[in-house]
């Protein structure tokens, strides 16, 4: 009963924060100085072909009634057209989300995974030679933009020891598997190619990396803290004096409540990232729907900029649902007590 | 066993690490438990009482270093045992119950899963579920717990202060075997429960000749519990003597300042508590640490500590006022 009262009101909670999120980026979007028709068609492009644009986007209507035609096209599935591509925003978004979305998968999995078991080592054994290593790596890895990472491995992995790929989505001597998901990982499989798989998942390793280096960090030092504070608490050495082997009281009773502040940086870095993959896609020529944001407000894209915003801006609200449900589960003390 | 005594703690000193310097918290203390015997170990809060205790399950923490002493019990040293020696100790030998017992217990796991993985531990029981299960619910009925099979399913935050220090109470209970360590275990309950708990801790102590070594502020429950007791001053053992001879003849002018703050029932005259705080462990004060606190202190007390030496049939006293 609880639990269902919980998920109802959080999602009621998450449609607000999407419409909200929505109006703001709309007005945003269309506040901004610079003229989104002129610069879609070019200096040189003919002053009634412009106008002849303004009217197609009902720019020339107040901002409300444009705010309004938009949402009946989204609530249609339709985000409009971008200005650039001069394809529907929704087809461009179904080609290039898929594309960042398996690679933040995979860079999740790197930081959740390498974050927790960096932290856990280090704070079992503080004040090691492997404490210090993991303290320094963890302090560059959140100091360093995820850009420089991305150019560091590139020089490592591809020039000085070129093991891994380091451009684009797969190998170009391969077939593309056919679009299923838009995951051309799990595309490739579904297609029994298994090479192309490989390729896939190879190409994927080096940008996720550097995507993950400074989550992994963090959550690194953020596990180690909140570990080494439980580490001290007496239900510790309650439990040691209770004969319960070392091993059992790290993994079981003092990991648990550690990974709480954990869980929750690490999902809204795995939020942020679907935003912050921008320069590393860049440098990688990973075609991901990042660099076709950036794209979008440079270009003053309108329809573009508004979709991706929503975009990045749902999987905040489905990252925050998640965390959510995870620190619940690990914490009886919300979960029994309503999150007081 | 060849040894008559079941924990033989001899000059133990610990000191901790701190920022500042190190805080030299024992200073040399002498400790002895012979086989089914009852122990108090009184003293204000803040003396060693703990730190002491901690040392023979080795759960100091971190920054703390033990420089000098030895810990014997049953005739093996504890410092310097191996982890795996270690491991049995822990539990199976030695259980003990923790004075604060809302930081004793895991704040996120339910109490029916700290119990049980305590008992699987212990090695007293065959390690299926439901024998284990049968034996934690035993425990919690024996601690007067009502509905120990909703116990179990709560979480600690969800039982009242009294509740959780019979759940340690229960867990230690049920696995105590050879010497069971209560660091004032009475502290949170209500009279009428304290009663009860103190009966079950005798009977069990009796029951299974188990030694028993109690943590009190109490001089009272010491003096129901206990067959002796040790009194402890800033870390280290001021006199020991049997129970009937403390509280009759007390040698050491702390003693005396302590059974002279336990207000009389006959009303008579004012109680008396002891001027002045215990020491800062950073930089105690030379000789006995009790000196500046101290009515008859003498010149030599600020040069030397005084020996613990025995001045009458079994009555030890740490005091240059009693000579052999």
């Amino acid at each position: 009963m609880k639990s269902r009262h919980f998920i109802i009101h959080r999602l009621a909670w998450s449609v607000f924060v999407l419409v909200g999120l929505s109006i703001l980026i709309f007005f945003i979007a269309r506040v901004i100085p610079g003229d989104p028709a002129r610069m879609a068609l070019g200096p040189r492009a003919p002053q009634w072909a412009v106008d002849n644009l303004v009217k197609e986007l009902h720019l020339n209507e107040p901002i409300y009634v444009q705010y309004w035609l938009w949402l009946k096209g989204v609530l249609h599935g339709d985000f409009g057209t971008s200005l650039v591509t001069r394809r529907p925003v929704s087809a461009d978004i179904k080609e290039f989300f898929p594309a960042t979305l398996e690679l933040i998968v995979v860079a999740a999995i790197i930081e959740t995974v390498g974050g927790i078991l960096l932290g856990a080592l280090s704070a079992r054994y503080s004040g090691s030679w492997f404490d210090s290593l993991v303290r320094l790596i963890a302090y560059l890895g959140v100091v360093t933009p995820a850009f420089v990472w991305a150019i560091i491995f590139m020089l490592i992995f591809g020039y000085v020891w070129p093991i891994l790929p380091i451009l684009g989505r797969i190998d170009s001597n391969l077939t593309v598997p056919p679009t299923v998901t838009g995951l051309m990982t799990i595309d490739s499989l579904l297609a029994g190619d298994f090479e192309a798989f490989k390729s896939a998942f190879l190409h994927l390793l080096l940008p996720a990396l550097a995507l993950a280096m400074g989550g992994m960090s963090q959550a690194a030092r953020i596990t180690r803290a909140s570990m080494s504070e439980n580490l001290s608490r007496d239900y510790v050495g309650s439990e040691m004096a209770a004969g319960i082997p070392m091993k059992l009281i790290i993994l079981k009773y003092v990991l648990r409540p550690s990974l709480i502040p954990t869980v929750t940086i690490i999902a809204l870095d795995i939020a942020a990232m679907l935003g912050n993959a921008f320069l590393v896609e860049l440098v990688f020529n990973y075609p991901g729907i990042s660099r076709y944001g950036i794209n979008a407000m440079l270009t003053k894209d309108l329809n573009a900029i508004v979709a991706v915003i929503m975009v990045i801006g749902l999987a905040f609200v489905v990252m925050n649902f998640i965390v959510d449900l995870i620190v619940a589960y690990l914490d009886p003390r919300i979960r029994l007590q309503g999150g007081k | 066993m060849s040894t008559p005594s079941i924990l033989n703690i001899q000059d133990l000193h610990v000191w901790f690490r701190v920022y500042g310097g190190v805080m030299k918290v024992l200073d040399g203390v002498d400790f002895e438990v012979n086989h089914g015997e009852k122990v108090g170990l009184v003293g204000e809060s803040g003396c060693g009482k703990t730190t002491t205790m901690k040392s023979i399950l080795r759960i100091l923490p971190r920054q703390a270093i033990i420089p000098k002493g030895k810990i014997i019990f049953q005739g093996h040293e504890v410092l310097t045992m191996k982890w795996r020696e270690l491991q049995e100790l822990r539990g199976q030998k030695i259980s003990m119950i923790f004075q604060d017992p809302t930081a004793a217990l895991n704040p996120v796991f339910t109490i029916g899963e700290q119990i049980k993985d305590t008992i699987k531990y212990s090695g007293i029981a065959e390690k299926d579920t439901e024998t284990i299960k049968n034996i934690a619910i035993k425990a919690l009925r024996d601690c007067a717990m009502p509905d120990p099979e909703r116990i179990m399913k709560n979480y600690p935050f969800q039982l009242s202060g009294g509740m959780r220090q019979r759940v340690c109470i229960a867990m230690a209970l049920a696995t105590a075997s050879n010497l069971l360590i209560a660091d004032e275990p009475t502290t949170n309950l209500d009279v009428t429960i304290q009663d009860q708990v103190l009966n079950l801790i005798r009977t069990l102590v009796q029951e299974k000749g188990t030694s028993l070594i109690l943590i009190t502020h109490s001089l009272g429950v010491a003096r129901e519990m206990t067959d002796r007791i040790y009194v402890m001053y800033a870390g280290r053992i001021v006199e020991m003597a049997s129970t009937q001879e403390i509280f009759e003849k007390p040698y050491h002018p702390y003693t005396r300042g302590l059974l002279n703050s336990i207000p009389k029932l006959t009303g008579e005259g004012m109680m008396v508590g002891i001027p002045g705080h215990l020491p800062n462990y950073l930089n105690p004060p030379s000789g006995c640490r009790f000196h500046p606190r101290c009515d008859d202190a003498m010149p030599e007390c600020r040069i030397k500590k005084p020996p613990f030496i025995e001045v009458n049939n079994g009555h030890k006293v740490a005091c240059f006022l009693y000579k052999g």
